[in-house]
């Protein structure tokens, strides 16, 4: 087993890479921008280097100065983690080059299905389902036009490179047809340094299902299930669930089924997720493969009770899968909300600074996976994810109910954060009957928020205890308010300060 | 003790009164014994007529209790400033801050413009987003603070309305 692994990420993904390093005995790397010297990761790790400037391509993305603390540290292997480099395949190579295993797939499998044309033609013969739609990049607008007409409206439009919604375009009728090819080639363009744009069948509000795979190096392929993802807003995923709440036996083992076949084309290795579109008469076809550790892992290790980072770790170190597929079984219900620092006053803008208060949530069923603490400063330069809270409970309705629960229980202070969203959706009729699709959130803004009760009046009193109380001397728990006349702030300064901004 | 509280813009009078190791309070005419408990900084356990409270102080005028946000203002009526604080917009200048880290990217006023209530007035990027930060009252621009590309921490000052 390798002695120790280098964690190529921040954030949560790599406190939890971290984490499973502690359990199996491997001493863990951390590396970190010059805003994160302070980040969970670098305090939870064994090691921790610097690696340069906050933004990303100077640090996070810079392949010779991780590589060059791999060297410096002696970690045998590399965790991307998700985002930045995990799915990377120069990154992959250079980390083969310098004698450092990746923990993921072969750079040659990531080649495959980084490219969503050449998954496609790839995965055409081996006979997955697809929408109908082009497996080449779209030459004309003629061409656009012609196979639009043949698969019928409305159609969407696809950076081949692309990602979280970036270069993608629906189009409705002919009319548009233009307009849009020209912009989504150029935000494509702008997004990933690659036009390539393709044209599919537009499925109107789907289901978004993914299948999770773990393939060893030996050819040994297991799927450990789907997860249903189909409430997103701009693309972005914001709950997951495991299982789905319309996904029956069958249905799981013929998508299963076509997920190891997917990797099996792909001579994939390590963990892997399968995504796919279905409509509304079940009907499922293959979107894309992630080539990494998704962001909603936990939701699968929940159900399955499999621990999926220890697992990769494991497969890299080229051990056999320890189980088949007829020992994977699913028990229970486990949703995840990513708890965002954004503001949903200001259309779920980010909106990061310094986590002033945290409370965090405990108790049965509940499972917070974190890359903040109270007094860290969230920087502006990434991704504002501060954790995910993960609900399990014997059934769905139990897997709500705790997660509602320990919504209640977290707080979060100085910041905004999409806490009160999740409250809402949970609540929702239409999430509680399991009636979900991509078009879910749009359909929930519409909708009339039933009141929650209202404290004015405790808020009140609180608030002037809060101010008699404060007015003794430090130290807790305070009973006896010395009470003073004074205001905090007096008058004079304040007529002092508005003088000085003239 | 008497004090005037504003709870998301209602003017309340709240009136507290120790005894013992409790609280009694006078709030619209009724009277309650109140025993509250500031268990960290910032958190107040609050048990009234056996009802249990968790209230949290966010900031000097923002309260959560279960999960909802209250605006809370306390003026003590005795003051001259709460007096003065009283009357709502007293037309003084207003330094209009940024609500996030980020990066001043353009202002979409000149200084000695004219604006309205709601106006944007500059773009601040964060996170790739860009974002426009309206004006909190209508009068002219006094001031431009921040250089444009400049980066801002949340609550500097980004310009100045009067």
């Amino acid at each position: 087993m390798f002695k120790k692994i280098l964690i190529a990420n921040r954030g949560e993904i790599a406190v939890r890479v971290i984490r499973a390093c502690r359990e199996m005995g491997i001493a863990s790397v951390a590396v970190f921008s010059e805003v994160d010297r302070g980040a969970l990761h670098v305090l939870k790790a064994d090691e921790a280097y610097a690696i340069g400037p906050a933004a990303a391509r100077e640090s996070y993305l810079n392949i010779e100065k991780i590589l060059a603390v791999a060297k410096r540290s002696g970690a045998e292997a590399i965790h991307p983690g998700y985002g930045f480099l995990s799915e990377n395949a120069v990154f992959a190579r250079a980390c083969e080059a310098a004698g450092v295993k990746f923990i993921g797939p072969s750079a040659a499998s990531m080649d495959m299905m980084g490219s969503k044309t050449k998954a496609r033609q790839n995965m055409e013969k081996a006979g997955v389902p697809f929408v109908p739609g082009t497996s080449r990049g779209l030459e004309s607008f003629e061409e656009a036009e012609r196979i639009a007409v043949k698969i019928g409206y409305p159609v969407m439009l696809k950076a081949a490179a692309g990602g979280g919604g970036k270069g993608m375009r629906l189009v409705h009728r002919s009319e548009e047809l233009r307009n849009a090819l020209e912009a989504a080639r150029s935000e494509a363009q702008r997004s990933f340094g690659d036009d390539e744009v393709y044209l599919e069948k537009a499925i109107v509000n789907p289901r978004h299902i993914e299948m999770q795979i773990l393939a060893d190096e030996h050819g040994n392929t297991v799927y450990l299930g789907e997860r249903e993802c189909s409430i997103q807003r701009r693309h972005q995923k914001v709950v997951e669930e495991a299982p789905s709440p319309i996904v029956d036996p069958d249905m799981r083992r013929r998508m299963g089924e076509v997920a190891v076949k997917v990797a099996k084309a792909a001579y994939y290795a390590n963990a892997g997720t399968i995504e796919f579109l279905v409509d509304q008469e079940k009907n499922f076809y293959f979107l894309e493969m992630n080539t990494r550790l998704q962001v909603e892992h936990p939701v699968t290790e929940l159900v399955t009770g499999l621990d999926l980072v220890q697992l990769q770790i494991r497969i890299a170190n080229g051990e056999t899968l320890p189980f088949s597929q007829a020992d994977v079984q699913l028990r229970g219900h486990a949703i995840e909300c990513r708890i965002y620092a954004e503001d949903p006053d200001n259309n779920y803008f980010p909106s990061p600074g310094r986590i002033a208060m945290l409370a965090s949530p405990a108790g049965p069923g509940i499972r917070e996976d974190s890359g903040v603490y109270e007094g860290w400063t969230v920087p502006i330069d990434y991704d504002p994810l501060l954790s995910k809270l993960v609900g399990y409970g014997s059934d769905r309705a139990q897997a709500t109910a705790k997660l509602l629960r320990a919504l209640d229980e977290l707080f979060i202070g100085g910041i905004k954060t999409n806490i009160a969203l999740f409250k809402r959706i949970l609540n929702d009729a239409d999430f509680q009957a399991g009636k979900l699709n991509t078009g879910y959130l749009d359909r929930l803004a519409e909708k009339k928020e039933s009141p929650s009760p209202d404290h004015a009046e405790v808020a009140a009193i609180a608030a002037g205890l809060f101010s008699a109380m404060g007015r003794s001397s430090a130290g807790s728990p305070v009973k006896g308010p010395e009470i003073s006349a004074e205001p905090q702030s007096s008058a004079w300064r304040c007529v002092a300060r508005r003088e000085a901004l003239r | 003790m008497i004090l005037e509280i504003v709870i998301n813009s209602r003017s309340v009078r709240l009136q507290l009164e120790k005894k013992g190791e409790s609280w009694l309070c006078h709030l619209d005419g009724r009277v309650t014994e109140i025993d509250p408990v500031l268990i960290a900084p910032g958190v107040l356990s609050l048990l009234i007529e056996g009802h249990s409270y968790e209230v949290r102080q966010e900031s000097a005028t923002r309260l959560w209790i279960e999960g909802k946000p209250y605006d809370a203002e306390v003026r003590d009526p005795r003051s001259l400033k709460s007096r003065r604080g009283a009357t709502a917009d007293d037309g003084g200048p207003k330094k209009l801050t940024a609500p996030m880290p980020g990066k001043v990217v353009r202002y979409l006023v000149v200084e000695g413009a004219a604006v309205e209530a709601g106006q944007g007035l500059v773009v601040v990027e964060a996170m790739k987003m860009q974002n426009e930060i309206k004006s909190p009252k209508k009068g002219m621009v006094k001031k431009l603070v921040a250089a444009v590309g400049a980066a801002v921490n949340a609550g500097d000052a980004l310009l100045i309305v009067e």
